[in-house]
C-alpha cells in the first residue's frame, strides 16, 4: 500500500485551523523596536538632503538613519543560488537606503523607535529635499533615445537584450502565399497580494546576526544579508517560519538587509521590520508588465512557417531577478508551438516603477496570454477551430528542447486538451454559443501553457537533506525547500515514508522552520521546483537511512541485509514476509547499546540535473452582458499533466488557487500609476481588484498522470503552471463571445467598453455630440 | 500625547476579562499584544482582507478597525474559542481539514469565524448568497474553492440534509 | 495602534454635544469604517476624535409619531438591512446598503457615518435622495432638521455646524415618501464585492391605483457628479406616463443631460455615462414591476 499518491490530510492542517500556526508576526519579543521606513515621494531623482531634527525630537524616536548613513555596498536582492562564475551572478544595484531615487515608494530612511506610533509619526517629521529628475513608466519609451536614464551601466534603460534564432526568417517570410498574424499584447504590473504581508525581525546574539523573516528562501537571505552588511556569510543566521503566502514576492531580499542593518545601528537590540499592505504593492516587488510583439506566418493549409518575437520587460526600478523572466518568456515561444524559423529578442528595460521581481510563473502568464492570443488568431485567420489548430501545431511527443535536454515523453498537451475537451463538451458549447445575438453572449475558450520544473541548466540545482531515526521508530526530516502554504511539508512527509517503508506519513516528522544553522542547505521555493528536487534527494537519504538501519537489523537478526526490508515501520524478512522487529525496538536497542550506541541519522545532497516539462491548458466559459460591459466567468476547467501527484487533494487546491491568480490577471487586477508623478494610485485591497469569493465561478482540476522518468517519484511542477493560461482562456472565451479580439489585460469592464465602442458592438449616439 | 488608558471589562471567548488598554489600540492589537490571541491576523488593517475577523456578539467584524475601548461589555469570540476541552475540533473546523480548505492558513482564521456567524443563522443558502456571505475575505492560495466546499458542506451536515452533487 | 492625539468618549448624544463644543477640531468616530482607514493612512494622524459608536440610543429603525420610518445614524448597514420597517417600507434602502463593501463593514458601517462622509460614492447616499430623505441633527440649539439634498455641499463637505455642537443623530423618510412606493438599486462596480460603486442608481415609482400610470418617479444617482444628484428632466419624462420599453429607452438615455461624471482613473467619463443609462433603463423597470406595474 503506498503512502504517497494519496490524499491525505496536511501536516498543519490543526494548526491552522485552530489559529496556532506562528508566522514571524507572532513570534516578534514585545521589546522589539519598530522601524518605519520613509519611502520617496518623487518618481526619479535624488535626495539632496533629509532634516531629521524634528523626528529625533519625538519621545519614543530611538535613532533616524538616512541614504547618508548607509555602507556604500550595492548587493543583488534576486532569490536566485550563488553562482562561482561572477559573469553569472545577479545585478548589485541596490543600497541599503538609496540617494538615487529610481521610483516613487524608493526606501530613503528609517525612523527607529519604541512604539509604531512614534516611528510613523518620525517618518513624517522627516524633511526631505530632492533635486528631480525626468521619470519613464512605459518600457518601450525608457528605451527611446534621450529617455531619462536610471542606472549608469545600462544605456537606454536596457538591462540585458538576448536573442535567438532559428532557420532563416527572413528568406521564409518570402514564400508566397503566406498569411500573416501580427499582434502586440499587453500585460498588466500585477502584485503577489499573499495575505501576510512581507516582515522581519533581526538582533544580535553572541556576536551574531539572527534575522527572523517571512521569506521562501532562508537560505539565499543568509547569503544577501551577509552581502549587504558586508558581514561573513557564517555570521548570519536566517530562521523562517510558517508564512502566509508568498507567490515569488519572498523569493527576493525584501527588509531582511535593512531590518539586519538597523539591529547593528541600535547595538544589536531586537528591531522589526512590518511592511503595510501599501507598502507591500510597492516597495516589495511586483509582476513584470511586459508587451510582447508577435508576427506569425502561416500556411494556408495552419501551419506555421515561420515566427518573430520580440519581448519588452518592465523592469522597474533595480535589477532583481533581471532578465531571467524575459528570457524564459521569449525561449517558451519556440518550444511551445516549434516551427523551422524564428526571430526571437528579449529586451528587459529599466523604468520608474516598482521593481518586478519572480511572481508565480514567473514570465509566463505573459508569454501565454501573447501566445495563445496570437495562436487563436491565428487559428481564425485559417478557418481552423482553435482546438484543431493547435493540435496541428504544438509541440509533439518526443520533442527535445536542444539547451535544456528537456523531452516531451508524452503527447502531453494533446492528452489534456482531448481530456479538458470532453469533459466540458467544447465542441457542442462552441457550436452553440456561436449563435448567441442578444445582449447576454456566451463564449468557451481555450489556451495552452509551457512551462518547466526548476532552474536547471541556467542555474545550480540542488537540494540536501537530514533524516533521523527516533526512538519510537518515527523519523525526523529536514531540509531546505520551504512550506511555504502550498502543502511541502506534507508532500514530503508522504514521499519520505514511503522511500523508507514508514507505515504512515504521520510517522513523519518534517522540521517545518528552516533554521540556517540547523538546516541542510537548499535553495528554497521557486520555479516549481521543491516536490521534483526535494525527491531526489528525500530518495537518496531515505537510501542511506534505510541502509544503516538494514546493517544494525543485520547485527540485531542475524539475517543478510539482501533478505532485509523495512515495510510499515517493521524490519521484515523479504523471503517470508516475516516481521522480525519493529523500527522502534531497533531504534532504542542501538541507542542504549552500552557498548556500541548509535543515533541513527542519514544527510546527503543531490544536485540535480535534470529539467521536466510541465504542461497543461485551461478552458474558460463566459457571459459577456454587453450593455452591461460586464464578463462573467462562468466556468473554468484546468487540466495538467505534471506527473505523478503525490497528494492529489492538495494539487488540486493548489490549481484552484493559480486559477485564480489567472483570473485577477485576465479580468480585473492593475497596479496603476499616475502619469504626471509617477505615483501609484491603487496600491490597497479595496482599489487593487484581486479576486473576491463572487467574481469566481466554480473552478476544477483535472489530470492527466503520465509518470515523469526522470524524477524517483514520477512527479514534477505544479506550483506556478496554474497561473498561466486562465487569462488566455478567458480572452479567448470574450473573442468568441462578443467577437471582439482584446489584446490586453485585464479584460476589465473599462477595457471591455472601449474595445466594444471601437468595434462597433456599443453605440453611444451622444458621444459624438 | 500622552499616553490616555481606560479600562476595559469584556467577555473573552467565554471568560470575563479586564485590561487597562492605551486608548489609541486597535481591538486587533489588543487581542493579540494583551491577550496573545495569535489567531488574529494583520493582512492590511483597514479593514479589507477580513484575516482580523472576530465575533462580536455574535456578528463579523473587522477587528483593525475596531477600536479596543469599545470592547467595554461585549461578548468577542476568536477562533481559540471553538477548541474543545480535549482539543477537538468543531465541525467548521473538521471540515476546512477534510476539504484541502486550508494552504498558507493566514486567512483561515477569519474565515472560519464567518462561517460561525453564517451557520448561526441556521439557514440554507444558495450557492449565491453563501459566496456573498463569505466574500468579505481574500485569500489568494485557494481560489476560494476548497473554502466553499467545507462551508457547504457543514451547512448541510447542520441541517441534517443531504449535500447535493456538485 | 493608532496615531490620535486625544479620544474622547460620548454615551449620550448630550454628551457628544458638550465635546463637541469643547473640542471643535475633534474628528466624529461612529463606526469608524472611513475614519480609522484615514487615520491609518495618515490622513488624520494625531487629531483629536470624539467616540459617538457607544450611543446605543441612536441605533435602530422605528416609525415616529409622524409616521417617519426614522433610522438612528449609528444603526449599522447589516441592522437596516434586516430590518422588518425597511423590508415593509424601503426595502430598497436596505438592499442598496447591503450592497456596501463586506459584511464585515456592513456590520460595523453605520448610515451616519456613510452620508456624513460627504463622499458620492456611498451606497445609502443615492437612495436617500432619491427617497428625499430628512437629516436630522442635534446641537446646542436642539434638533435642526434638513432635506439631504441640502445637507450634501460639496465633495466631502455636508451642512453639520461643529460650532454648535452638532452630530447627526437620525435619517427620516417622510409617509408621503414611502408610501406605495417601490424600488430599485444598481450598484455598478469593477468587483462583485469589497468594491466602492463606480456608479450607483436609485430609481422608484408610485403607480396610479391600476398599476398603468406612473405618478411619481425619482432617480438618483451616486458618482455621477461631485455629490449624490437627482435627474430631473427623467423624473419630468416619466412623471404621469404609461410603463412601457420605450418609455424606459427614453427615460435611460434622458439622464445624460442632467448628470455630470467625472474622468478619473477609477473610470472614464464615457464608461461612467455608458452604464448611467443602462442602468437608469434597468432600474425603473425593475421599480415599476415592484410596484406591480408592467410594460
Amino acid at each position: 500500500m503506498s503512502i504517497a499518491y494519496k490524499s491525505e490530510v496536511r501536516v498543519d492542517a490543526f494548526d491552522k485551523v485552530t489559529g496556532r500556526t506562528k508566522y514571524y508576526e507572532d513570534l516578534i519579543p514585545a521589546d522589539a523596536l519598530y522601524v518605519r521606513i520613509k519611502h520617496a515621494e518623487i518618481a526619479h531623482g535624488f535626495v539632496k538632503k533629509i532634516d531629521t531634527d524634528a523626528a529625533e525630537k519625538i519621545p519614543g524616536v530611538v535613532k533616524v538613519l538616512t541614504c547618508f548613513d548607509v555602507p556604500d555596498i550595492p548587493f543583488p536582492t534576486a532569490g536566485h543560488p550563488w553562482s562561482m562564475d561572477p559573469s553569472h551572478q545577479d545585478v548589485a544595484d541596490r543600497y541599503l537606503l538609496n540617494q538615487h531615487v529610481h521610483y516613487w515608494g524608493d526606501d530613503i530612511a528609517v525612523v527607529i523607535a519604541e512604539d509604531e506610533v512614534s516611528a510613523s509619526q518620525g517618518v513624517r517629521a522627516l524633511k526631505v529635499e530632492y533635486e528631480e529628475l525626468p521619470f519613464v513608466l512605459d518600457v518601450l519609451k525608457a528605451m527611446e533615445p534621450g529617455a531619462p536614464q536610471l542606472h549608469e551601466k545600462y544605456p537606454n534603460n536596457i538591462l540585458k537584450h538576448t536573442s535567438m534564432t532559428k532557420g532563416d526568417y527572413k528568406k521564409a517570410i518570402e514564400e508566397p502565399g503566406l498569411i500573416k498574424v501580427e499582434g502586440w499584447y499587453d500585460t498588466p504590473t500585477v502584485q503577489h497580494c499573499h495575505i501576510e504581508n512581507h516582515g522581519c525581525f533581526a538582533y544580535e546574539e553572541n556576536g551574531r546576526m539572527t534575522v527572523v523573516s517571512s521569506t521562501q528562501i532562508p537560505h539565499i537571505i543568509r547569503r544577501v544579508v551577509g552581502q549587504a552588511l558586508g558581514r561573513s556569510w557564517g555570521n548570519i543566521r536566517i530562521i523562517k517560519p510558517y508564512i502566509g503566502g508568498g507567490f515569488g514576492n519572498k523569493q527576493d531580499a525584501l527588509y531582511e538587509p535593512l531590518c539586519a542593518w538597523c539591529c547593528t545601528q541600535v547595538g544589536g537590540r531586537c528591531v522589526r521590520v512590518i511592511c503595510s499592505r501599501e507598502e507591500t504593492f510597492v516597495s516589495n516587488r511586483v509582476r513584470h508588465a511586459m508587451r510582447i510583439h508577435l508576427v506569425t506566418w502561416l500556411t494556408p493549409d495552419g501551419s506555421i512557417a515561420a515566427r518573430k518575437v520580440e519581448c519588452f520587460s518592465n523592469q522597474g526600478a533595480y535589477a532583481s531577478h533581471g532578465h531571467s523572466i524575459c528570457a524564459k518568456a521569449m525561449g517558451s515561444f519556440a518550444q511551445h508551438y516549434p516551427c523551422a524559423h524564428m526571430e526571437c529578442d528579449a529586451y528587459t528595460v529599466f523604468t520608474n516603477r516598482p521593481t518586478a521581481g519572480a511572481m508565480r510563473g514567473y514570465g509566463m502568464p505573459q508569454a501565454s496570454f501573447a501566445d495563445e492570443s496570437n495562436i487563436e488568431d491565428c487559428a481564425e485567420a485559417v478557418g481552423m477551430d482553435p482546438m484543431e489548430f493547435r493540435n496541428k501545431n504544438i509541440m509533439p511527443q518526443g520533442f527535445v528542447d536542444g539547451f535544456s535536454k528537456n523531452e516531451n515523453f508524452y503527447d502531453t498537451y494533446r492528452e489534456c486538451m482531448a481530456k479538458g475537451a470532453a469533459y466540458v463538451d467544447y465542441e457542442k458549447k462552441r457550436a452553440e454559443y456561436a449563435n448567441d445575438t442578444g445582449p447576454i453572449r456566451r463564449g468557451i475558450g481555450l489556451a495552452t501553457f509551457w512551462y518547466n520544473t526548476g532552474v536547471y541548466p541556467i542555474s545550480l540545482e540542488t537540494s540536501s537533506n537530514r533524516m533521523l531515526l527516533n526512538l519510537d521508530g518515527t523519523v525526523t526530516m529536514q531540509c531546505g525547500e520551504t512550506e511555504i502554504g502550498q502543502g511541502a511539508d506534507t508532500a514530503y512527509a508522504q514521499m519520505t515514508a514511503e522511500a523508507i517503508g514508514l507505515a504512515s506519513y504521520r510517522d513523519v516528522n518534517v522540521v517545518s522552520c528552516q533554521d540556517t544553522d540547523i538546516t541542510p542547505t537548499g535553495l528554497g521555493a521557486y520555479a516549481s521546483r521543491q516536490t521534483y528536487m526535494a525527491g531526489f534527494s528525500i530518495s537518496q537519504t531515505a537510501a542511506l537511512l534505510k541502509e544503516k538501519i538494514l546493517k544494525h537489523a543485520q547485527a540485531l537478526t542475524r539475517q543478510a541485509p539482501l533478505n532485509l526490508d523495512i515495510v510499515d515501520g517493521y524490519v521484515v524478512r523479504k523471503d517470508d514476509n516475516r516481521r522480525l522487529m519493529s523500527l522502534s525496538e531497533l531504534a532504542m536497542t542501538v541507542q542504549y547499546d552500552p557498548v556500541n550506541s548509535d543515533h541513527i541519522t542519514a544527510e546527503s545532497t543531490y544536485t540535480i540535473r535534470n529539467n521536466a516539462y510541465s504542461f497543461g491548458c485551461t478552458f474558460a466559459e463566459v457571459e459577456v452582458n454587453i450593455p452591461m460591459c460586464k464578463v462573467t466567468v462562468t466556468r473554468m476547467v484546468n487540466v495538467h499533466d505534471c506527473g505523478r501527484l503525490i497528494n492529489p487533494a492538495l494539487a488540486e487546491a493548489q490549481v484552484h488557487g493559480g486559477m485564480s491568480m489567472a483570473i485577477g490577471f485576465g479580468a480585473s487586477e492593475q497596479l496603476l500609476f499616475d502619469e504626471r508623478n509617477g505615483k501609484p494610485l491603487n496600491n490597497n485591497l479595496l482599489d487593487y481588484k484581486l479576486s473576491t469569493f463572487m467574481d469566481h465561478p466554480r473552478l476544477e482540476a483535472l489530470f492527466i498522470e503520465n509518470p515523469e522518468p526522470t524524477s524517483p517519484f514520477g512527479t514534477k511542477a505544479l506550483g506556478e503552471p496554474p497561473a498561466c493560461s486562465g487569462a488566455p482562456a478567458i480572452r479567448n472565451a470574450i473573442k468568441q463571445a462578443t467577437g471582439v479580439a482584446i489584446d490586453h489585460i485585464p479584460i476589465n469592464p473599462q477595457v471591455l467598453y472601449a474595445e466594444l465602442v471601437k468595434a462597433g458592438v456599443i453605440h453611444d449616439e451622444w458621444q459624438e455630440v | 500625547m500622552s499616553a490616555q488608558y481606560k479600562l476595559v471589562r469584556f467577555n473573552l471567548n467565554g471568560k470575563e476579562v479586564e485590561k487597562m488598554v492605551d486608548v489609541r489600540a486597535s481591538l486587533t492589537d489588543m487581542l493579540r499584544n494583551d491577550f496573545r490571541m495569535t489567531s488574529v491576523k494583520k493582512g492590511c488593517e483597514v479593514g479589507e482582507c477580513g484575516a482580523c475577523n472576530v465575533l462580536i456578539d455574535g456578528e463579523a467584524f473587522n477587528s483593525c478597525i475596531y477600536l479596543a475601548i469599545w470592547a467595554e461589555g461585549k461578548k468577542i469570540q476568536t477562533l481559540e474559542s471553538l477548541l474543545g476541552p480535549g482539543g477537538e475540533l468543531s465541525d467548521i473546523q473538521e471540515a476546512f481539514v477534510e476539504e484541502t480548505a486550508i494552504q498558507c492558513g493566514f486567512c483561515t482564521p477569519g474565515f472560519i469565524m464567518t462561517t460561525v456567524e453564517i451557520l448561526n443563522a441556521g439557514k440554507l443558502y444558495s450557492d449565491e448568497e453563501l459566496r456573498r456571505l463569505l466574500a468579505g475575505h481574500l485569500c489568494r492560495c485557494t481560489g476560494y474553492e476548497n473554502i466553499f466546499r467545507a462551508v457547504k458542506k457543514v451547512m448541510y451536515r447542520r441541517l441534517g440534509k443531504e449535500l447535493p452533487e456538485a | 495602534m493608532y496615531d490620535m492625539k486625544a479620544l474622547y468618549e460620548a454615551r449620550s448624544v448630550g454628551e457628544a454635544v458638550a465635546l463637541r463644543l469643547e473640542h471643535p477640531q475633534a474628528k466624529i468616530l461612529a463606526g469608524g469604517s472611513d475614519v480609522l482607514v484615514q487615520l491609518r493612512e495618515g490622513r488624520l494622524a494625531g487629531m483629536e476624535f470624539i467616540s459617538i459608536y457607544g450611543i446605543d440610543a441612536l441605533r435602530g429603525v422605528t416609525i415616529d409619531e409622524d409616521e417617519n420610518i426614522r433610522i438612528g445614524s449609528l444603526t449599522s448597514f447589516s441592522h437596516i438591512t434586516r430590518d422588518p420597517i425597511i423590508q415593509k417600507y424601503c426595502n430598497v434602502l436596505g438592499e442598496a446598503v447591503d450592497q456596501v463593501g463586506s459584511p464585515q463593514i456592513r456590520n460595523i458601517g453605520t448610515i451616519g457615518g456613510n452620508t456624513c462622509n460627504g463622499v458620492t460614492s456611498a451606497d445609502s447616499a443615492s437612495t436617500l435622495h432619491a427617497w428625499e430623505a430628512i437629516i436630522e441633527l442635534t446641537g446646542k440649539d436642539g434638533i435642526r432638521r434638513l432635506p439631504i439634498k441640502d445637507f450634501y455641499i460639496k465633495a466631502g463637505t455636508v451642512d453639520i455646524k461643529p460650532e454648535n455642537g452638532e452630530i447627526q443623530t437620525a435619517i427620516l423618510i417622510p409617509k408621503e415618501s414611502y408610501e406605495n412606493t417601490y424600488g430599485h438599486y444598481i450598484k455598478y462596480g469593477m468587483r462583485n464585492a469589497m468594491e466602492i460603486a463606480t456608479l450607483g442608481c436609485s430609481v422608484n415609482v408610485r403607480l396610479s391605483e391600476d398599476k398603468s400610470i406612473i405618478e411619481r418617479c425619482r432617480i438618483a444617482y451616486g458618482v455621477a457628479g461631485p455629490v449624490p444628484m437627482r435627474c430631473p428632466t427623467s423624473e419630468a419624462l416619466a412623471t404621469g406616463q404609461r410603463p412601457s420599453a420605450e418609455l424606459y429607452e427614453a427615460f435611460a438615455k434622458s439622464v445624460i443631460s442632467d448628470i455630470n461624471p467625472r474622468n478619473s482613473w477609477r473610470s472614464s467619463k464615457a464608461f461612467r455615462q455608458h452604464i448611467a443609462v443602462e442602468m437608469a433603463g434597468k432600474c425603473l423597470e425593475e421599480a415599476v414591476r415592484r410596484a406591480g406595474g408592467e410594460a
